[in-house]
């Protein structure tokens, strides 16, 4: 029947393009009445979201953005084109670990999206990946 | 645009403040800023991202390698003005347990 209203973006890979994302979700978020608490954690793991399609997949194609609009939730899928990845292999990053030593300082992406979204999941192969990320609307979690 | 706006030494203390999207190369600009003080014997920071709203993860790590710069030192890193959400990114990823975060920049100084 009706189906979820629906914001697409096709963004190429390009330095800071993941601002493109960010400033269309806070449109979707300021449509869907979502608090300013809400929006900028929205837009902050978007941005991590993107990072990883455009460097961590080492795609050559655009990067696809959909924005699904529902009563409770905005679900959001990031999918790329990229080779993909196991995220059993992902480390939890802990700074304590990571200062004085030489341990990376970067990696820090999908924890980050996973503690500012409500859910989180990935479906990756060779072929690519898709991240789909649910923010409810109505709870302070 | 994003760009360090401005850096000042206030007492002993070197100010660095922020415009823009703290991404890799405003990250890299800031530790370039700090590096210059930090190598003429100043050993505290802060950072003041009234202006700065959006931040992301390679942005922030590069905060981390100043805490390091900092510590061989016994200096600090603080911020002050931050927006809820970068303040909020900041604790997930554990950088306020090594610096503190202050309202304003009046406050960080006189605490500093």
């Amino acid at each position: 029947m009706n189906e979820k209203p629906t914001v697409e973006l096709k963004l190429p890979i390009l330095k800071n393009m993941e601002l493109v994302a960010t400033q269309t979700a806070e449109v979707v978020s300021k449509h869907m009445q979502l608090s300013e608490e809400k929006s900028g954690e929205i837009s902050m793991a978007l941005i991590e979201a993107c990072i990883n399609a455009f460097e961590h997949s080492e795609s050559k194609s655009e990067v696809y953005i959909h924005f699904m609009i529902d009563d409770q939730n905005l679900t959001i899928k990031v999918i790329d084109k990229g080779k993909g990845f196991d995220e059993s292999n992902v480390k939890i990053p802990k700074i304590e670990s990571k200062i004085n030593t030489d341990e990376r300082k970067r990696g820090w992406g999908i924890m980050l999206i996973k503690e500012l979204m409500d859910s989180v999941d990935f479906e990756s192969d060779h072929t690519g990946t898709t991240l789909t990320m649910v923010k409810k609307k109505d709870t302070n979690e | 645009m994003n760009k360090v706006t401005k850096v000042e030494l206030i007492g002993n203390v070197v100010v660095i403040s922020t415009e823009g999207y703290l991404n890799k190369d405003l990250g890299e600009e800031i530790q370039n800023a700090a590096n210059e003080h930090i190598q003429n014997g100043v050993n505290k920071v802060l950072i003041n991202l009234e202006r700065s709203n959006i931040v992301n993860s390679i942005g922030a790590s590069i905060l981390i390698e100043i805490i390091e710069q900092l510590q061989d030192t016994d200096g600090v890193l603080a911020f002050c003005e931050l927006v809820p959400i970068i303040e909020k990114t900041f604790k997930i990823m554990g950088l306020t347990k090594y610096c503190e975060s202050y309202e304003t920049q009046e406050i960080a100084i006189s605490k500093m």
